[in-house]
């Protein structure tokens, strides 16, 4: 539950869940100390997960507008599903708006993760120090404190123009401008790329030297030994990174309300899908219809995992090791 | 000679790049309203903690107000955190019981549920159960977690727990121990390094999480930093930009302590488990 509208993310771990160990305390069940450890989860899971799911589904059959009473809400079949597709213009804009943003963000957030990891996948003095300060940016950025910083920064009098300005250049009021405004979001969603650059300077690590000696051996430059020795054995973690940052960046919400005090403005440039979901539901208290909006965003957030993992197939080598 | 150069000078580009918008923070929130419109520079001239004392009372409620809901919340969420995502990942990590696997791979798939998607049932339920709006409105933001709702911790000790090595329950539970003796003295201390890592990542979510406690929270009284910070975009007025970054540099205070004080652990956690900031 993405805490961190800022949150999110799935699980290559180490190993899939573990098969149930043979050995001699396996072969006893304790079913009473299992489920008695895991009724806290199971209420949690039942009440503030599987329950409300349900629930959701069903209201994206009505017209609930949190005013009446639960009792008295209308049956209104697909019709919410229909005006998305049909009748709200603003729907679409929010959906081209989230996979622009997605689309262009992510690749960049993980290009620049992966460049930097490299860079820093060497012993020196102070490697420790940088990838700390690397790493920052993913604490603090996923906040409102930094999002109105950042806001300010691409300002028409911001210190990014300041910049411009000592080389001659007349900026544009960037946050203020719809062909620039969710710029400047991707921008602070790639200033982020810490978090994917420690999970690539781990699968950096895991990379055996010899498989560099033995190409440096057979004559093969930095370049090439980064494309055929680095990237393959490295495509297990970029894949989990980019699982993980395409589930994260279709729910930006935080930087996108900020830029806009909550409208999507200017012009709708930052209308998230998320902060759309939001206007919906809790500002116009449109229930049924935000509801038949989360769940056209959990088919498809489920649909794009799963192409991600079918195209994954192509292009990402496990090692023997870790196939075991 | 020409890569040798290349790689120190990439890492302080990217440095620089990293740092500016901080820099800049902190600079402008010791400037003086004045000095904001016409010192462009990245340092104020002369400090002033003015804008601290401006934005501290610039609303009806003060931000002490803020900064302590924000403390509450963040530690509770804390202990509800820690407290129900060790039960359920002992239960999934280490005990046998019918449909076991079955409920991993459902704890999994909550994993992956876009929190967003449960936001308006969810606030219906609350609703319905009066915890909105009344005299203590964090019930919706702490509950779920309470009910280890927030499966990346419970995924993240299960991960842990089970490179404890098996011998030593099993040893224990031939000796008569029950689970509970096991979970209590072997696998819970043993587990440290995961519950501290889950309490760091816990308050540091929490603090920055806005999208809930927007949502729940509408009584100025009892808004959280991240909520009262957005009142500051209302007011666009020059005078406003000052005490905006003194507060906003401010908030970021104690996730900037928790970074110093266990980096190394933050930037393990990551890598053990996955798990984002």
């Amino acid at each position: 539950m993405a805490a961190a509208p800022t949150a999110e993310r799935p699980a290559i771990a180490r190993r899939g869940p573990a098969a149930p160990r043979p050995g001699p305390g396996g072969r006893h069940r304790q079913n009473l100390p299992g489920y008695l450890f895991l009724s806290p989860w199971l209420v949690g899971f039942l009440l503030i997960t599987a329950v409300p799911m349900l629930l959701s589904l069903y209201l994206s059959f009505t017209d609930y507008d949190v005013l009446t009473p639960l009792r008295e809400v209308h049956w209104v079949g697909w019709d919410n599903y229909r005006r998305m597709v049909t009748a709200d213009p603003s729907y679409w804009h929010a959906v081209r708006v989230t996979l622009t943003f997605a689309l262009v963000a992510v690749p960049l957030k993980l290009a620049v993760a992966l460049g930097v990891a490299v860079l820093l996948n060497r012993t020196f003095r102070g490697v420790g120090v940088f990838r700390g300060l690397f790493y920052l940016p993913s604490l603090l950025g996923g906040s409102v404190a930094l999002a109105i910083v950042w806001v300010s920064m691409f300002n028409r009098d911001g210190a990014f123009n300041s910049l411009l300005a000592l080389f001659g250049i007349q900026g544009a009021p960037w946050v203020n401008d719809p062909r620039w405004a969710l710029e400047t979001l991707m921008l602070l969603a790639i200033w982020q790329f810490g978090a994917p650059m420690v999970i690539f300077l781990a699968g950096l690590k895991q990379v055996p030297t010899e498989l560099y000696e033995a190409s440096s051996v057979d004559g093969a430059g930095a370049v090439r030994r980064f494309w055929h020795v680095t990237l393959p054995m490295l495509s297990p973690v970029i894949f989990f990174n980019l699982v993980l940052e395409t589930i994260h960046g279709f729910q930006g919400f935080t930087s996108a309300f900020v830029l806009s005090n909550g409208t999507g403005g200017p012009v709708d440039s930052t209308l998230m899908y998320t902060l759309n979901l939001y206007i919906n539901g809790f500002v116009r208290l449109d229930m049924g219809y935000a509801s038949a909006m989360a769940w056209v965003f959990l088919v498809a957030v489920g649909l794009i995992t799963v192409v991600l993992f079918r195209t994954g197939r192509f292009w990402v080598h496990y090692s023997d090791a870790e196939e075991h | 000679m020409r890569g040798r150069l290349l790689r120190p000078l990439l890492l302080i580009l990217v440095l620089a790049v990293v740092l500016y918008p901080l820099v800049w923070m902190v600079g402008t929130a010791f400037k003086s309203p004045g000095e904001i419109v016409s010192n462009i520079g990245l340092l104020p001239e002369h400090v002033t903690p003015g804008n601290f004392t401006q934005g501290w009372h610039k609303f009806d409620v003060g931000f002490g107000r803020f900064f302590a809901n924000s403390v509450l919340v963040a530690g509770l969420t804390v202990v509800g955190n820690v407290a129900s995502c060790v039960l359920a990942a002992y239960a999934l990590g280490r005990l046998r019981f019918r449909l076991r696997s079955v409920w991993f791979a459902v704890m999994i798939a909550t994993l992956l549920l876009p929190g967003h998607v449960l936001i308006v049932p969810q606030y219906i339920l609350f609703r319905s159960l009066g915890w909105i709006g009344g005299s203590w409105p964090y019930l919706p933001l702490l509950v779920p977690h309470f009910l280890a709702t927030e499966a990346f911790f419970v995924f993240l000790m299960v991960q842990f727990m089970r490179s404890i090595p098996r011998e030593l329950d099993e040893a224990a539970t031939i000796d008569g121990a029950s689970a509970w003796t096991v979970f209590r003295y072997v696998v819970l201390p043993l587990s440290r390094p995961a519950l501290v890592t889950t309490a760091i990542f816990s308050f540091i979510w929490t603090w920055n999480d806005f999208f809930r406690q927007l949502v729940y929270l509408s009584d100025l009284n009892q808004y959280t930093v991240p909520v009262a910070l957005t009142l500051f975009i209302d007011s666009t007025s020059e005078t406003a930009v000052g005490p905006m970054f003194a507060m906003s540099l401010l908030s970021l205070v104690p996730v900037f302590l928790f970074f110093v004080a266990f980096q190394r652990m933050l930037v393990e956690g990551i890598n053990t488990s996955g798990l984002k900031g």
